[in-house]
């Protein structure tokens, strides 16, 4: 659950961006990627505290999704859909490459970024018994210190993400960008700047999913990011692209599949990102709007 | 309006023409440039036959798929399968031996040509079967749904071990592609899909892609359209599979070779050319490939105002990327946009030119190009 | 008296909750202009949805020379013989305006299943057939065929005063052209009946006369039935012989044009200020 919690994180920032802007922003994943780099090299080059690094790598996740917005995607705004989904995908190549010439494709290790307490486990229920001489714990349900703080983290950046899409004026202004873009504008908000916001938000919601990606799974690569936001993605698919809520779920969803997958059918582990995609497949075949999402009626 | 245009007798003989002075050419390159420019020449044949029949799902029939890598890794492992010994397949297949049919005489140690078209077929099989769920799916779906089977056949081909090798690929295949093969086979796919282009056929695809409701009304059945087009596109990209591998003579399902990198740059090539034209999409690969090899240099050691810089790996790429957003960002339609190099188009240019017309257009369409952006 | 060509029975159309269209039975006859008139809503082109089926009734028959067509889409229907023009211009903006009209030839080269269908029903076919898909992969040229559909398409840009623009982009052409253009394209598809939706929008008073009579002269040139959908009370009261009064999805009055200008539910329902403006 914790990985699907992951999941729906970046989920949520892909949604977004796909709501107001109908963009696959096919580059979120790899600000996933950066969002990590950050969290690395704040805290071993800077030397700051852990916690200090996991921050300013949210914020400087933030403000690269708003410079890549302003830089990128904000020119081709009235170009065919096309042009700025491929514009999308070069942006992800060029951050991928960026971080191979920056910080080298060689894997590095994030364990020695965080405090060891993440890694510790909770264990509930077993026995002991004598094994080989010394007390061993067996029969136990064990589960990693990161994954429920992942829960609750998540947990607790959605709240936030609720409370400044329904109970502030900006937040308002996206839902209603999402509706009605030429309406918005004809109100005197700033359309960019909210849009930029949006980005930024999304971002930094996939920088906090990055962080505790790497707890997770340590080693970091400058693909990394690739399949998990990928993988995202199809999530929000799956819960209906535009819808908040939706893309939640669908992270949620995909993530317990997924393990679940995993955990009955051992033999199919090389098989389980393309799971993700059945699953895709095999939903939008019955519901093409994915579970949450709005059918769009056309005019004739 | 009538333009002044060439009979087509004309044009018959101007197009042997130009295949004959483009084998004479092939042949020069062939005996004389180095092995390295000999084979660059092969590969912007290869990206042609990718680019084209990409540029026909997307660009002509507007169908948004981003599955192509999936037809030409399909075409690859079929043709090589097909054209490896079983000696070589024996050596190769180390973690598990080859299953049948491939561990057999009669599919092994095939013609280059039997076992391209092979892979051709099988990739339009499986584009059918793809194509019947996916295309009633609307436009970003479909793009994401296609991504989804490109993965889904490399993923497959990471685990098949006993068909494909696994992670591990194919190597040992046989070199067969040379300026020959490729250049053919370009020659094929552009008559072919040229002339589908040019008949009633292409018209209605076209049409579907301007207005899919109005097209449907009008009689075409945008449906069974949209799924042969994307089975001819998915033919060729089978076909360009498998030179492309006989080219590499190595397989490896790795996401940066096999996956969305192999279709993003061919959407490079087709949107840099532009979508919706053959002539530029082939203008695109070979641009591409250029650009690819020219861009080379700034990896290795340089020597800039007396300073030692020296090369990182990856550089390529990464100026690569970001010369390709400028350029998505200013010139969005791409060199061709929707036009063709065509022997009347050409014919009308010289006749034009000769009576001083030409730069009065230049300026005008640089006029409307900004207007219609702004509209 | 002219015999049935379509006939709409019961025909609801739901959407979600709410019904656009609601037990809506009509007949337009072989050889006949009829009008169709309505407020703003009252579920006109969701009509003329149905019938080319854009959309499938929740409820009713349609039933087209004798075939049963409720449940078929677009381009079958087109095939059997009725087509249609759009309240907001769809042409093919990027083609050229020849092309726009050839392409609407094309289902007779590629319709199959529709050939299919007026086989089993004892009607003429257009001889359509697979081979043509493969054909067009290995010819480099036009074939003698497609030479007809271009001579057939110009004969019908002529006859509407367009071929001047007949290599021009679709989208270069003004707005009055445009929407004969569609009507040209619509015709390309050999139709036994024309559905026009809101011709003559836009239009002022001396294009509306002479849409007036292209449509007129249309009936007799092309031999189709003609249903349309306008808001000019000129242009209605002018050219249909028969009309049928809409509102909130239901028929409220259809009769000829002097029986429906007395009808007083019509008179309170619609026509009001409206029909004293047309008169003028």
């Amino acid at each position: 659950m914790s990985l699907g919690s992951l999941y729906a994180l970046i989920a949520v920032g892909y949604t977004m961006v796909y709501g107001i802007l109908r963009l696959i922003n096919f580059a979120h994943g790899d600000v996933f990627m950066m969002g990590v780099y950050f969290a690395f090299y704040f805290a071993t080059l800077a030397h700051m505290p852990w916690w200090m690094a996991f921050v300013m790598a949210v914020l400087g996740a933030a403000l690269l999704g708003f410079l890549i917005d302003r830089i990128a995607y904000k020119p081709l705004r009235k170009a065919p859909r096309i042009s700025a989904l491929i514009t999308a995908i070069g942006m992800s190549f060029f951050l991928e490459n960026l971080a191979i010439v920056l910080f080298s494709g060689v894997p590095k290790s994030f364990r020695s970024v965080y405090p060891n307490f993440f890694n510790q486990m909770i264990i509930l229920g077993g026995h002991t018994e004598i094994k080989r001489g010394r007390e061993v714990i067996v029969d136990a349900l064990r589960i990693p210190n990161v994954s429920v703080i992942t829960l609750l983290v998540t947990a607790a950046a959605l709240f936030l993400l609720w409370l400044v899409l329904y109970k502030t004026r900006v937040g308002m202004a996206m839902r209603a960008i999402a509706m009605d873009i030429p309406a918005v504008a004809l109100m005197g908000i700033n359309i960019n700047m909210i849009i930029g916001v949006t980005f930024a938000i999304g971002s930094a919601l996939a920088a906090v999913g990055g962080i505790f990606w790497a707890m997770r799974y340590p080693q970091i690569w400058p693909y990394m990011g690739f399949m998990p936001g990928l993988k995202a993605f199809v999530a929000a698919v799956i819960g209906g692209i535009g819808s908040v809520h939706g893309a939640v779920m669908g992270g949620l969803l995909l993530g317990i599949l997924e393990v679940m997958l995993v955990g009955f059918f051992p033999l199919t582990a090389g098989y389980r990102d393309a799971f993700a995609f059945l699953i895709l497949i095999v939903l939008l075949m019955f519901k093409p709007s994915g579970m949450f999402g709005k059918a769009e009626i056309v005019k004739v | 309006m009538e333009r002044k245009k060439l009979t087509s007798n004309t044009k018959l003989i101007l197009t042997i023409g130009f295949v004959i002075l483009l084998g004479l050419g092939l042949f020069t390159v062939q005996g004389n440039c180095n092995s390295y420019i000999v084979r660059i020449i092969s590969l912007i044949g290869i990206f042609g036959i990718m680019a084209v029949s990409l540029n026909l799902i997307n660009g002509i029939t507007g169908i948004f798929s981003l599955g192509h890598a999936g037809f030409m890794a399909i075409g690859a492992y079929v043709s090589s399968l097909m054209t490896m010994s079983v000696a070589q397949k024996d050596t190769t297949f180390i973690l598990e031996k080859v299953s049948f049919p491939f561990n057999v005489e009669i599919f092994s140690s095939s013609p280059f040509l039997v076992a391209t078209l092979v892979g051709g077929l099988v990739a339009a099989f499986f584009a059918f079967l793809i194509g019947w769920p996916t295309l009633r799916l609307a436009g970003d779906y479909l793009a994401i749904t296609t991504l989804g089977f490109s993965e889904i056949i490399r993923i497959f081909a990471v685990n098949a071990t006993s068909v494909t090798n696994g992670a591990m690929g194919l190597k040992g295949i046989p070199s067969y592609t040379n300026v020959w093969w490729s250049w053919g086979w370009l020659l094929v796919t552009v008559m072919v899909i040229g002339s589908l282009l040019k008949s009633s056929y292409g018209r209605a695809l076209k049409a579907i892609r301007e207005d899919k409701i109005a097209a449907e009304s009008m009689g075409i059945n945008v449906f069974k359209h949209q799924l042969s087009s994307f089975v001819v596109g998915g033919f060729f990209a089978g076909i360009a599979g498998s030179l492309y591998a006989h080219w590499l003579t190595t397989i490896d399902p790795k996401p940066t070779t096999l996956g969305i990198m192999l279709t993003f740059n061919a959407l490079i090539m087709i949107v840099l050319g532009g979508l919706g034209s053959i002539s530029g999409s082939i203008i695109g690969a070979g641009l591409f490939a250029f650009f690819s090899e020219w861009l080379r240099f700034v990896e290795s050691d340089m020597n800039l105002f007396g300073f030692h810089i020296e090369g990182i790996s990856g550089m390529r790429m990464l100026v690569f990327s970001a010369l390709f957003i400028v350029v998505m960002i200013f010139w969005p339609k791409g060199i061709m946009g929707r036009r063709e190099i065509t022997w009347d188009g050409m014919y009308g240019l010289i006749n034009r030119f000769k009576s001083g017309k030409v730069s009065d257009e230049i300026k005008r369409e640089l006029v409307e190009s900004e207007g219609s952006e702004e509209a | 008296m002219n015999s049935s060509l379509l006939e709409l029975d019961n025909i609801t159309m739901k959407f979600g909750g709410l019904s656009a269209v609601k037990d809506f039975s009509i007949n337009v006859n072989d050889n006949e202009i009829l009008g169709l008139i309505g407020p703003n809503g009252a579920g006109k082109t969701t009509v003329f949805n149905v019938i080319t089926g854009v959309y499938i009734p929740t409820e009713g028959r349609l039933d087209f020379d004798g075939i049963d067509i409720t449940q078929f889409k677009p381009h079958l229907i087109t095939h059997l013989g009725i087509s249609r023009t759009f309240q907001n211009i769809r042409l093919f903006q990027d083609m050229t305006v020849l092309e726009n009209v050839m392409v609407a030839m094309h289902h007779e080269l590629f319709e199959t299943g529709g050939d299919r269908i007026l086989q089993k029903n004892g009607k003429d076919t257009y001889g359509s057939s697979g081979i043509w898909f493969w054909k067009s992969l290995f010819k480099f040229g036009y074939s003698k065929k497609e030479k007809e559909m271009e001579q057939k398409s110009k004969e019908i840009l002529e006859k509407l005063g367009l071929k001047k623009f007949m290599n021009d982009k679709a989208s270069s052409l003004p707005y009055g052209e445009q929407r004969k253009l569609e009507i040209a394209r619509a015709l390309a598809t050999n139709p036994k009946l024309l559905l026009l939706d809101e011709p003559a929008a836009g239009m002022n008073p001396s294009e509306s006369t002479s849409l007036m009579d292209l449509i007129r002269k249309i009936k007799e040139d092309f031999h189709v039935s003609v249903f349309i959908i306008e808001h000019d009370m000129k242009v209605v009261m002018g050219v249909c012989e028969r009309i049928v009064v809409m509102d909130y999805g239901q028929v409220i009055a259809h009769g000829t044009p002097q029986e429906i200008q007395n009808n007083p539910k019509v008179i309170e329902a619609y026509l009001g200020e409206e029909w004293e403006d047309g008169q003028g």
